[in-house]
């Protein structure tokens, strides 16, 4: 399954592209809403590790605008907050589609909700 | 003793396709039950597991430390075997986050210094090199077990990505068997990523004496 946790974590790593190789950009998807129990210490943990800027802009990409622009610090954050930030990292799929990179445009296609990430043999680094 | 996942949805044509969990699969589970408790007093954030194949590993994994307590990532070269730890993952309650790629590569870049537990179980049966390379190319059931040379030839191509990716405290466990010269690894990761590796665990089943690897930081 694609969620936006895994996609923050991911980047195009085709030859040659080592620079605007991130965030992929999310291409003809169809999403799925899961519920999932909310571990908010997890979330805190978890949360110094985000890509802030694309985790926000991703999730714009998919209709989801609960989340600031501008990352608040840990201390300021609330419940309230970590419901918003555990739906958008935790329980939206990218169920069908595809992620394209900035850069190259390399095109990483999603079936039942796995991303294939492989390159054929001439696009290794 | 932790129960062994749930496997009972995989079907006939599932394990033509996947590899089937056998004694090497055992012995890491084993291995990761004996480390239990200093595993749960880590508090691993991102678990990696490469090759996850059926799913089994790191759905046990997740029975340890919690299913919702850290970020269970999966990559398998087989697209059969990614689809099958999405569904081990779910009919054992856990979100297993599975993707077809090549090692760790996609991830390389972004979790730098983050990986807290890393696992392999990689093909590590000596076959000549051709069988190797083909088996990884065509990404099916062979690229489970076929190893090329010592049985070593897609391990390699993991170890020299460990230090890049283990966080601080970070854990790398590796199943490998007699003929992959397990000295020799202990070594070779000592020498060259400052790595500090020991024998976890040690069995013999049928013909194979098989080795579960324990790897940290050496400033530990």
């Amino acid at each position: 399954m694609v969620r936006l946790i895994t996609h923050n974590l991911l980047a195009c790593h085709a030859k040659g592209c080592t620079t605007n190789n991130f965030p992929l950009v999310f291409k003809d998807v169809q999403l799925e809403i899961r519920e999932s129990e909310m571990n908010p210490e997890f979330l805190r943990n978890f949360y110094p590790k985000l890509e802030w800027d694309a985790l926000v802009k991703t999730a714009e990409q998919l209709g989801d605008t609960s989340l600031p622009k501008t990352q608040p610090p840990i201390e300021s954050v609330d419940e309230e907050f970590l419901k918003a930030l555990h739906h958008v990292l935790l329980e939206i799929h990218v169920e069908e589609g595809a992620m394209t990179c900035p850069n190259c445009e390399h095109r990483y296609g999603i079936v039942s909700g796995i991303p294939n990430m492989l390159l054929a043999e001439h696009e290794v680094a | 003793m932790l129960p062994t996942p749930d496997l009972s949805h995989l079907s006939k044509e599932d394990l033509m396709n996947v590899y089937e969990p056998a004694e090497d699969t055992f012995i890491l589970l084993d291995a990761l039950e004996n480390d239990a408790s200093s595993l749960q007093d880590m508090k691993p954030l991102i678990c990696l597991e490469i090759g996850s194949g059926s799913g089994c590993v790191s759905a046990f994994l997740s029975s340890i430390l919690g299913p919702r307590s850290a970020l269970y990532l999966c990559t398998d070269i087989n697209q059969h075997a990614a689809a099958c730890t999405v569904r081990t993952g779910a009919q054992n309650n856990v979100d297993l986050s599975s993707v077809v790629a090549d090692l760790g590569t996609p991830f390389i870049d972004r979790l730098r210094s983050s990986v807290d537990i890393l696992l392999f179980n990689p093909p590590y049966v000596p076959t000549d090199m051709g069988e190797a390379e083909f088996a990884q190319s065509s990404r099916d059931i062979q690229s489970s077990w076929a190893g090329g040379t010592d049985g070593m030839s897609v391990t390699n191509n993991l170890l020299f990505s460990v230090p890049t990716l283990l966080s601080k405290t970070g854990r790398f466990y590796l199943v490998a068997v007699e003929p992959n010269n397990v000295q020799r690894i202990l070594h070779w990761m000592l020498e060259q990523y400052q790595l500090v590796g020991q024998v976890a665990l040690k069995r013999r089943a049928g013909r194979e004496l098989l080795y579960v690897l324990r790897f940290e930081r050496q400033s530990l």
